[in-house]
């Protein structure tokens, strides 16, 4: 436990001492205000009946919140240590894969997490403006949160893989890139089919992200997507530790 | 557990796709000794180094530190060595005593325990003053000195040095040369170097290595005298070349006699003589007998750096193990 935590601190704070923790945060905090910015906007052309929370992920500049900062997050944690040699330093240390791929999972998704913290602020923005209290309500917000989490933790599990299969943050931040937006397309063809049927539009909205987060906006946690984010989360992560395994395979 | 070798290696084997990079190696190091590792570029010295700190697995073949597989135990193993590898990576956004406590603590030392450690290390590697300094923006030597502090920081039994020394102006080259040889004793160390001065000074034993072999496993005065077979004996004597052959028949001991014109009336004469015998005395004694003006008597020794290439030497050196 002690190499985990160890780890965790130090990755977590290489974020906070490098250039690309803040603009990552940067990053997100400007696609925010872009949302916020048309939130508010749709918001003076009259009421709508959607929660507020949802009405965020509405915006098309949402998604590219996500598309654009789990790769940027995720590509140094295992391509820059390959790529520096500090991998070497690394395992030839008394800690086990398995403690190396959840510290820097663990942190990635810290760092996530606090990425979205203005978020909060923003809804409360809205809720200090606007007369009627119940527009953001907190199990929403919730609701909310929990959606971004396992999103995050779909997102950043991916990240790790493909961080760890190559010394080169680039290629790792295009996998991970790649991975993101096929999902969200996805997405959008469940969306466009579903009222064919079949058997591949409906494994299609299983996996349709972002139907998910919006159920999650609305405050409904729905234990199949609960289930369906751990899983893959944790296959995605029994991958990563098996790269990393690899190395002593003979 | 006291007399059981440090590291034993045994037919030791790693293939890489296409290529061997160790053969069939064999060889053990004991407690307290410090050994230096010597080849040339992909000899398997590195390869080697790496087998032994758990960071690759060996295709065929045992090699055990302190008693514990590398393979099998390896996180025994992994406690009870410090690894500095090639080009000593570090963490170039973390501060000289952040880096060094980070690698302390997951080394598995205690918080208290490890800022003690930290402040003998860096004491050690003359590093308290810049201890507050960010890796990255140190130099070459500062950074060589904080790889080698990470390596001694859980003060492990066995210390394995990749090339410790890359880098360093000639004063930090004596402090940490220093600091290696008064790490024997108490930690066993090996190191690889191509700067044969080096392993000289330091070391207590020489492993040669060329692809993938060891060629020689002694200490350097040993492996010197195997080599060279005999001593060679150099004098500058004022005397005719005739005059010298015939006086060098009296002396029984000369195997071989080679002499050269040289400044002067003087003829450079290079002899050796059998068995490794001393023959200074018995040339002192014709050249003064006879009355011929001496002006240079030494015997030369083959130094590390003729041995290296003379093991190492493709077509040499293979019957010399």
């Amino acid at each position: 436990m002690r190499p985990y935590l160890v780890l965790l601190r130090r990755e977590l704070g290489s974020y906070f001492v490098s250039f690309i923790g803040y603009l990552v945060i940067a990053l997100a905090i400007g696609e925010m205000g872009l949302c916020f910015f048309s939130l508010v906007q749709s918001l003076r052309n009259g009421s709508t009946p959607m929660p507020l929370v949802e009405l965020f992920f509405a915006t098309q500049f949402f998604w590219l919140i996500f598309l654009t900062t789990a790769p940027v997050i995720t590509m140094r944690l295992f391509a820059l240590e390959k790529d520096s040699g500090t991998f070497e330093t690394l395992m030839t240390a008394p800690v086990t894969e398995l403690q190396v791929v959840m510290a820097k999972f663990s942190a990635a998704l810290l760092f996530y997490m606090i990425m979205w913290a203005p978020f909060v602020g923003c809804a409360f923005l809205v809720r200090h403006f606007v007369n009627d209290p119940s527009v953001v309500d907190l199990t929403t917000m919730g609701g909310t949160f929990i959606g971004l989490f396992l999103l995050g933790c779909l997102f950043i599990s991916f990240g790790c893989l493909a961080s760890s299969v190559t010394k080169n943050q680039i290629v790792a931040a295009m996998i991970s890139f790649a991975f993101g937006v096929s999902l969200f397309v996805v997405s959008l063809l469940a969306d466009q089919f579903a009222s064919a049927g079949g058997l591949v539009t409906m494994a299609f909205q299983r996996i349709a992200v972002t139907d998910h987060l919006q159920e999650f906006a609305r405050g409904i946690v729905d234990s199949r997507q609960v289930v369906f984010y751990l899983s893959t989360t944790g296959l995605l992560l029994f991958l990563t530790h098996r790269v990393l395994e690899s190395r002593r395979w003979k | 557990m006291g007399n059981d070798p440090m590291i034993e290696v045994a037919d030791l084997t790693k293939k890489y796709p296409g290529r061997t990079a160790i053969a069939g190696l064999t060889f053990q190091v004991g407690r307290g000794e410090i050994v230096g590792f010597l080849g040339p570029n992909g000899a398997g010295k590195s390869t080697t180094m790496r087998i032994l700190s758990c960071y690759l697995p060996a295709t065929s073949g045992t090699a055990r530190v302190a008693g514990y597989d590398v393979f099998t135990q390896s996180m025994e193993v992994r406690r009870r060595i410090g690894y500095m590898p090639e080009n000593n990576p570090l963490h170039p956004e973390m501060r000289v005593r952040e880096y060094l406590k980070f690698r302390a603590r997951l080394k598995g030392l205690g918080i208290v325990r490890s800022r003690e450690r930290v402040d003998t290390v860096l004491e050690q590697c003359s590093l308290t003053g810049v201890s507050k300094r960010i890796v990255g923006q140190l130099s070459k030597g500062f950074r060589q000195r904080v790889g080698l502090a990470d390596a001694l920081v859980h003060e492990p039994d066995l210390i394995i040095l990749d090339e410790p020394t890359i880098g360093l102006d000639p004063e930090q080259l004596r402090s940490v040369r220093q600091l290696i040889k008064n790490l024997g004793g108490k930690h066993t160390v090996l190191i690889s170097t191509h700067i044969l001065p080096e392993v000289e000074m330091t070391c207590s034993r020489v492993l040669i290595m060329r692809q993938g072999r060891i060629l020689a496993a002694d200490t350097p005065d040993n492996l010197g005298r195997a080599l060279s077979g005999a001593h060679q004996v150099v004098a500058e004597i004022a005397a005719t070349e005739a005059e010298l052959r015939e006086a060098f028949e009296d002396i029984p001991e000369l195997n071989d006699c080679d002499l050269a014109p040289a400044e002067g009336d003087y003829m450079r004469c290079s002899v050796t003589a059998a068995d490794g015998a001393d023959v200074r005395v018995q040339i002192y004694d014709m050249a003064r007998a006879r009355n011929w003006r001496l002006r240079e008597l030494t015997r030369s020794r083959l130094t590390l750096e003729d041995i290296y290439v003379r093991v190492t030497r493709p077509d040499g050196g293979e019957d010399r193990n």
